[in-house]
C-alpha cells in the first residue's frame, strides 16, 4: 500500500533526505541574505529617512539620487537581477553557481526592499516624537537609536516577517543557478518531471514555513507593541 | 530671564505658493520665575513663538536670549547644550509609547549625559513629583491623559531647567483633567522658581496661573497685561481680538426656548397643510 489516493508515498519516502538538504538550503539562503538586508538596510532607511526634504538633515540633491537608485534596484524581477549581477556573484562568492551564488543577489534585492520598509515605519512615526527628543536637547544619532528606531520596532519586524515570506518564495528561482532550496526541489521534481505528489509535498512543505514565519514574527511583534 | 528680540518667523511657500509669517517682530520680556502666558487663536503664531524660544524653529530674524545666553547665536552642539536647560511639553504629550514612563522620563537624562546610575533614581524623584510613582513602569497607552501629561511634565524637569515650555499643555485634557495639570504647573513654578511660558487658546488657562500675559493675532502681539490688572478690572483690551479672547461670552446669537418652540410648532404646522396638499 504505498499509493494512497494516487499519492506515492514510498517515492516521497525514498527523496526525504533530498527534501531535508533543499531545506537546509532555503535556510542558509535566508540566514545569510536577510541578517545582512538588516543590518545594511536599516541605516540605509533610516539615511532615506534622514536625509529627506522634511527629515533630520535634509540633502535634497542626494537624497534624489540615492532614492532613485533604490527604485532601479526594486525595479529588477528576480530572476533577471540574479543574471545580471552574475559579475558581482563571481566576484564576491568567487563563483556563479550553487547556494552561496544564489546568496548574493538575494542580499542585493533584499537590502533596498527592507530600506523602503525601514523608510516607511519611521516616517509613520509623526514628528511628534522627534520634537521632544530635539527639545530634549538630542543628537540626531540619539534620535535615531533611542527614539525611532524603538518606536519603530514592532512595525520593524512586522516588515521583517513579510520580507522573509517574500524571500521564502524567491529563493525558488535559485534553482536557475543551481542554488538549490525548497522551491527548487518543488519545480525540478514536481514541475519538471511531472512528479505531482513530489511537487505537492513540497509547497506543503513551504507553506508549513510561511505559515511558522508569520504565525511568529505576528506574535514576536505584538508582544513588543505597547501602543495598546 | 527669557529675552525675545524683534523675532521674526517667515515661511517659504511651496512652489507656487506665497510664504507666510507666522511670526512677525515680536518682543517679549519674560521675567525669571514667572509665569507668562500667550494666548490667540489657531494660526496667530502662537505655537511658533513658543518654538522660537528654544529654536525647534529657528527665527527667519531677531534674537532670543535665555538666562542672557544668545541661543540664535549658538552652533548645533551648544544649542542641544542650552536646550537641557528648557523643558518642554506638548498639546499631544509626544511620549514614547514603546517605553515605559520611567524610561522615558530617563531618556531625557541621557540625552543630557547624565551617567546611567544616576538615571533611573533621578527619573523615579521627577515622577514623585507629579505623584505618579506607582505608575513608573507603565507604558503610556496604559495612563490617562492627564497621568500622560505628568509623565511629560517630569521627563521636562528631570534635567532641572530654568525654563518650562507648555505648548496647548491642557487641550487634549478633559476640563477636571485640565485643573490638576495647572495645579502641578503652578506647584513647580512655585516650588522650583522655574520660568514658564504657557501657550493656550484657552482665557482659563492664562487666568489660573499666568502672571503676565500677550494675546497674539496674526504672528503680532497686539496686547499685553497682567493677570492681577485684568481681574481688577484695571486693564481693559484696546483690540478687537483681544476683547473676544478675553470675553467669557462666545456671543452666539440664538432664540429662547420657549420663543423658539412657538416658532417650530408654527413652522411645523405650515408644513404639515403644504404636505396635505392645502
Amino acid at each position: 500500500m504505498s499509493d494512497i489516493a494516487g499519492f506515492d508515498i514510498a517515492r516521497i519516502i525514498e527523496l526525504l533526505p533530498e527534501v531535508g538538504v533543499a531545506l537546509g538550503q532555503t535556510f542558509v539562503m535566508l540566514l545569510v541574505a536577510i541578517p545582512i538586508a538588516i543590518l545594511i538596510g536599516t541605516p540605509l532607511g533610516v539615511w532615506l529617512y534622514s536625509a529627506s526634504p522634511t527629515g533630520l538633515k535634509p540633502r535634497p540633491k542626494l537624497h534624489r539620487v540615492v532614492d532613485s537608485l533604490v527604485n532601479v534596484i526594486r525595479s529588477f524581477p528576480f530572476l533577471i537581477l540574479l543574471i545580471a549581477i552574475i559579475p558581482v556573484t563571481r566576484f564576491v562568492v568567487g563563483t556563479t553557481v550553487g547556494t552561496a551564488a544564489v546568496i548574493v543577489p538575494l542580499t542585493i534585492n533584499a537590502i533596498p526592499y527592507f530600506a523602503r520598509f525601514v523608510e516607511q515605519n519611521i516616517t509613520q512615526l509623526g514628528a511628534g516624537v522627534v520634537e521632544a527628543a530635539r527639545s530634549m536637547g538630542a543628537t540626531r544619532g540619539q534620535i535615531v537609536r533611542d527614539v525611532l528606531l524603538v518606536e519603530a520596532r514592532p512595525a520593524l519586524l512586522g516588515s521583517i516577517t513579510i520580507m522573509t515570506v517574500s524571500f521564502i518564495s524567491y529563493s525558488a528561482m535559485a534553482g536557475l543557478v543551481g542554488g538549490g532550496g525548497i522551491g527548487d526541489f518543488a519545480i525540478r521534481y514536481g514541475y519538471y518531471r511531472y512528479e505531482t505528489a513530489v511537487m505537492l509535498f513540497a509547497i506543503v512543505l513551504m507553506i508549513v514555513l510561511v505559515q511558522a514565519v508569520q504565525i511568529g514574527g505576528t506574535r514576536w511583534a505584538r508582544r513588543l507593541d505597547k501602543r495598546h | 530671564m527669557i529675552s525675545i528680540r524683534n523675532v521674526s518667523t517667515r515661511f517659504a511657500g511651496k512652489g507656487g505658493e506665497e510664504g507666510f509669517t507666522a511670526v512677525d517682530d515680536v518682543s517679549l520680556e519674560i521675567p525669571a520665575g514667572s509665569v507668562q502666558g500667550i494666548i490667540g487663536f489657531s494660526g496667530a503664531g502662537k505655537s511658533t513663538l513658543l518654538r522660537n524660544i528654544n529654536l525647534l524653529e529657528r527665527p527667519t530674524s531677531g534674537h532670543v536670549l535665555v538666562d542672557g545666553v544668545d541661543l540664535t547665536g549658538l552652533g548645533d552642539e551648544e544649542l542641544r547644550r542650552e536646550r537641557h536647560q528648557i523643558g518642554m511639553i506638548f498639546q499631544h504629550f509626544n511620549l514614547l509609547n514603546n517605553r515605559t514612563a520611567v524610561e522615558n522620563v530617563e531618556l531625557s537624562l541621557k540625552f543630557a549625559g547624565v551617567k546611567k546610575a544616576a538615571r533611573r533614581r533621578r527619573a523615579h524623584e521627577a515622577l514623585e513629583i507629579v505623584d505618579l510613582a506607582e505608575k513608573a513602569k507603565s507604558y503610556p497607552a496604559k495612563l490617562s491623559g492627564g497621568q500622560k501629561q505628568r509623565v511629560a511634565i517630569a521627563r521636562a524637569l528631570v534635567t532641572k531647567p530654568k525654563v518650562l515650555l507648555c505648548d496647548e499643555p491642557t487641550s487634549a485634557v478633559d476640563p477636571r483633567t485640565t485643573a490638576s495639570v495647572l495645579q502641578y504647573l503652578a506647584d513647580i513654578n512655585q516650588q522650583l522658581g522655574i520660568t514658564t511660558v504657557v501657550v493656550t487658546h484657552e482665557l482659563n488657562v492664562v487666568k489660573s496661573i499666568a502672571d503676565n500675559v500677550a494675546v497674539m493675532d496674526a504672528g503680532r502681539a497686539v496686547e499685553r497685561f497682567a493677570v492681577d490688572d485684568l481681574n481688577s478690572g484695571r486693564f481693559h483690551p484696546q483690540t478687537e481680538i483681544g476683547r473676544y479672547l478675553l470675553d467669557d461670552d462666545l456671543h452666539i446669537t440664538r432664540t429662547p426656548l420657549a420663543e423658539r418652540s412657538r416658532h417650530t410648532a408654527a413652522k411645523g404646522a405650515a408644513e404639515t397643510k403644504e404636505h396635505a396638499g392645502v
